[in-house]
């Protein structure tokens, strides 16, 4: 199959979020799509795989052009796209979840599909449990879920839109090891947008550059990161220098915590940060370092232990509680768990404020939502909605209703689907508020921004928590080997 | 485009329109002349002068029902205990009406304010056994309607029965004075319709002006992002639960003290359902909602008379009415037809602001 996307343009009102992208596709290849927040890449790729209707230009598959009215139809035609949100329907088992508007007839084929999805899912090394219902799935799971039923339906060309994105290291092996088979060996065409560079290096052969709705350039891959990021950016931006801080006394203790859930239980976190450290957390998902952050503020309960906060004992208390003494917590789903997406970004600033009023003083707030997007950069305007937003500028959002003088600040995925130049922009904003004396925990599944970020780490294997580590001392290498288990 | 942006404007309408048309197919194939059969539902409507005052009385406590329910719609509720809340606010009125003595206005105003507070607290318990007692709050509605019903059936055939065992239908007429003064002999209660007109004033300023609105906007749309941003759903939900009965409550003495002048069997007259779906069918629309409301009630009443005149029985209303709302499921919202006020649609409208992307 070759792909040729003619001129398209997709306007929001007055944003250009593609126009006039000309790029063409051929067989065997993948292809990196690259651009900073906000560039187009999803909209592109959204046009591509028949979610929405370009304002106007034309698709043609082998030559010939073709409109897709919907994602079904995209894929009857051979394109196939994971979203940048998983979008599968959480409680149905995943045999239900993978004939869900594919058989037609009235009575499924539950054999059938269920010996199809072992085929292609141990064909493409993944291990998915056929009888398990979907919302007990990771996110890495769904992905390769949502890739079979897609393969199942006779992709030709698959779009993966930042797909790395809050999955362990593992899973993007697989991930990565299967997108090659289905390029070299069968012959299909990949798009794979990323902000990271070190995969599209790794993965790519070609890597097409969007910057503000227009198509820069391309490269072939492997090529100097610099250039790519020129492209990207228009300049080079500059590397942050990480500021030194003079720390201050203890901010938060954990005295002898023991946390236990259905899943997974913690024992015996002793842990002490100081007002202004960075506190990084590393290890596989699922291993606790999501319940020690959550403990913090107050979304689940401790089995036994302290936690102190600046001298005072919040252990047990709710999360509305926490949130009042100056506790803030930013989950990893944007859309899921933080914002609220038909809700315009006015309407966040009005509901997370410290103190709300009676009344709604919408001119005033406007104002205010105005400000922090210009302070957080955010590209949109006051009565944008949160789902307009692209996947970065939903993440900016989320920074921009942190309140002032925050005591700590704990953080799953804080540069999630960001640029470098808006990773670095945030990580200096939060570099700013230790002044303030707060001290910051965070989770990443990047190490490399964990060892940069962090004064001291600690990793997580199977619910224990390692010795810390000091961030300066330690390499990528040491911080790999503890994931593993050897704490 | 234009035309789309038009359509999502006046979306509440097509559902009526595709349902006029199907009651009219159906009218031919039995035979009947749709044009009288409409002329009649006029004339049965607003025919007369006493007519038409009867049309209004009724749209009165259906508005005040669906006012209610804007505001547990909008968290997300689905209040299906409305109908016990307007009962339990009649029982409540009644209870006033018929043994407190005072004067009119000082019987008028207890009877207003317990009927709220009854409604308020029927729905208080359905928001509690939710929040507390992981009850959904459309099988704690289906019972407390339920005892709603009993309780009054109770009441009449019980304690509140006429003395002379009169009619087991319904209490002894109240006094002249527990009434609302109605106009012109008609059911029509002026009182009663400058009180809903607060409330469909107060409604759209909650939603559109408070920070409670938003934060049942949030709540409704995704709870656990609302709780993240500090909303507490509890709370909410309880309060939204109890302003919607306080006015379902209301709803129930506007209906005993001028629509009727006793407290009967089956005092709602299912308002409560309608209710629901005049919500559904202004899509959530504040402003639409009076508007919806006296349709209803317009064909509702003109559906009485036509039995009388043509040979179709009056329950043509009830399916023109039901016709509707299930036109209105079937589009779904606008949005699943793909004309919805969906963001690329606002950001279709014109636009001077300009943003850099
Ligand atoms: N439905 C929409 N309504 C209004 N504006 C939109 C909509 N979808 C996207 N946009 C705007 O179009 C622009 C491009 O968005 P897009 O999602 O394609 O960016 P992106 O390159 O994928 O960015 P990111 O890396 O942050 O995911 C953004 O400015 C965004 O705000
Ligand atoms: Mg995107």
């Amino acid at each position: 199959m070759r792909v040729e996307i003619r001129d398209i343009r997709k306007y929001f009102g007055s944003v250009k979020a593609n126009d006039g992208i000309t790029l063409t596709l051929e067989e065997g290849h993948i292809y990196g799509v690259l651009g900073e927040n906000g560039a187009g890449k999803s909209t592109l790729m959204k046009i591509l795989s028949g979610y929405q209707p370009p304002d106007s230009g034309e698709i043609l598959l082998n030559g010939q052009p073709h409109t897709f009215d919907s994602p079904l139809s995209a894929l009857k035609n051979g394109v196939g796209m994971l979203y940048q949100d998983p979008h599968d329907i959480p409680p149905f088992s995943i045999v239900d979840n993978f004939l869900l508007g594919r058989d037609k007839r009235l009575r499924l084929n539950y054999r059938a599909a269920e010996s199809e999805l072992k085929e292609l899912s141990s064909k493409y090394g993944f291990a998915l449990d056929i009888q398990a219902h979907v919302d007990s799935l990771s996110l890495g799971e769904r992905q390769q879920l949502e890739l079979v039923r897609l393969l199942a339906g006779g992709a030709e060309v698959l779009i993966l839109d930042e797909p790395t994105t809050g999955i362990s290291a593992e899973q993007k092996d697989v991930l990565f090891n299967s997108m090659r088979k289905l390029a070299r060996e069968e012959g299909k065409i990949l798009l794979l947008v990323s902000h990271k560079l070190e995969e599209v290096q790794e993965l790519c052969d070609h890597a097409f550059i969007l910057r503000r709705g227009k198509y820069v350039g391309e490269m072939e891959i492997p090529c100097p990161n610099e250039k790519l990021v020129e492209m990207m950016f228009g300049q080079v931006p500059p590397r942050s220098e990480r500021p030194t801080f003079e720390l201050g006394d203890p901010m938060l203790e954990l005295r002898d915590v023991n946390i236990s859930t259905y899943r997974l239980s913690v024992k015996n976190l002793n842990l002490s940060v100081r007002a202004g450290e960075i506190f990084g957390l590393a290890g596989l998902e699922g291993s606790g370092q999501r319940l020690l952050i959550q403990a913090c503020a107050g979304l689940v309960r401790p089995e036994s232990g302290q936690i102190i906060l600046d001298g005072q004992d919040i252990t047990s208390w709710s999360y509305h509680k926490t949130r009042a003494v100056n506790v803030a917590y930013v989950a990893a789903g944007r859309l899921e768990e933080g914002l609220v997406a038909s809700l315009s970004l006015t309407e966040h600033v009005v509901l997370a404020q410290r103190e709300t009023d009676f009344f709604v003083d919408w001119a005033a707030s406007g104002q205010d939502a105005q400000s922090r997007i210009e302070h957080y950069q955010i590209v949109g305007r006051p009565d944008s909605t949160a789902e307009e937003l692209s996947g970065g500028n939903q993440q900016r959002l989320l920074f921009g209703l942190l309140w002032n003088k925050l005591k700590l600040i704990l953080l799953e995925h804080p540069t999630r689907g960001l640029d470098v130049r808006s990773t670095n922009y945030i990580w200096n904003l939060l570099y700013q508020r230790r002044q303030d004396g707060t001290a910051i925990i965070f989770i990443s599944p990047d190490l490399d921004e964990i060892i940069e970020r962090s004064d001291r780490i600690a990793v997580f294997s199977g619910g224990v928590m390692s010795r810390i580590v000091d961030a300066k001392t330690t390499s990528v290498k040491e911080i790999g080997h503890m994931i593993g288990g050897q704490l | 485009m234009r035309i789309r942006t038009w359509i999502v404007r006046i979306w509440p309408l097509v559902p009526i329109l595709a349902a006029l048309l199907f009651t009219i197919g159906l009218l031919v194939l039995f035979g009947a002349d749709p044009v009288e059969v409409f002329q009649a539902m006029w004339q049965g409507a607003f025919g007369t002068q006493d007519k038409t005052l009867s049309v209004v009385a009724f749209t009165i406590p259906l508005l005040l029902s669906s006012l209610g329910l804007l505001l547990t719609f909008t968290a997300g509720l689905w209040n299906i205990g409305i109908e016990g809340q307007i009962v339990m606010g009649a029982v409540a009125a009644s209870w006033v009406a018929l043994f407190m003595d005072a004067t009119s206005p000082v019987l008028i105003a207890v009877e207003v304010i317990l009927a709220m507070l009854a409604g308020a607290l029927w729905a208080g318990v359905a928001g509690i056994l939710k929040t507390r007692g992981g009850v959904h709050e459309i099988f704690g509605g289906l019972a407390l309607n339920s005892l709603a019903i009993i309780f009054t059936n109770y009441l009449i055939s019980g304690p509140w029965q006429p003395p002379e065992g009169g009619s087991f239908f319904g209490t002894v007429p109240f006094r002249e004075i527990s009434q609302l003064s109605r106009f012109a002999d008609s059911r029509f209660a002026p009182f009663s319709l400058l009180v809903a007109m607060v409330a469909l004033v107060m409604v759209f300023v909650a939603l559109r002006g408070t920070t409670w609105g938003l934060k049942l906007k949030a709540l409704g749309q995704n709870p656990r992002s609302a709780f993240l941003l500090g909303v507490s759903s509890e709370r909410e939900t309880i309060l939204a639960m109890m302003f919607c009965g306080a006015l379902a409550g209301l709803a129930g003495a506007v209906r005993v003290l001028s629509w009727y002048d006793n407290l009967k069997q089956n005092i709602s007259g299912g308002i409560g359902y309608l209710a629901l779906l005049v919500v559904m069918l202004a899509a959530y629309r504040t402003l639409w909602v009076p508007l919806i409301a006296f349709f209803f009630s317009a064909v509702l009443n003109g559906a009485i008379t036509l039995q009388l005149r043509t040979q179709l029985h009056s329950s043509l209303g009830g399916i023109l009415t039901g016709v509707m709302v299930l036109f209105v499921l079937l589009f779904g919202s606008s949005k699943a037809l793909g004309i919805g006020k969906s963001s690329e649609d606002e950001a279709l409208e014109p636009d001077t602001s300009e943003i850099e992307s």
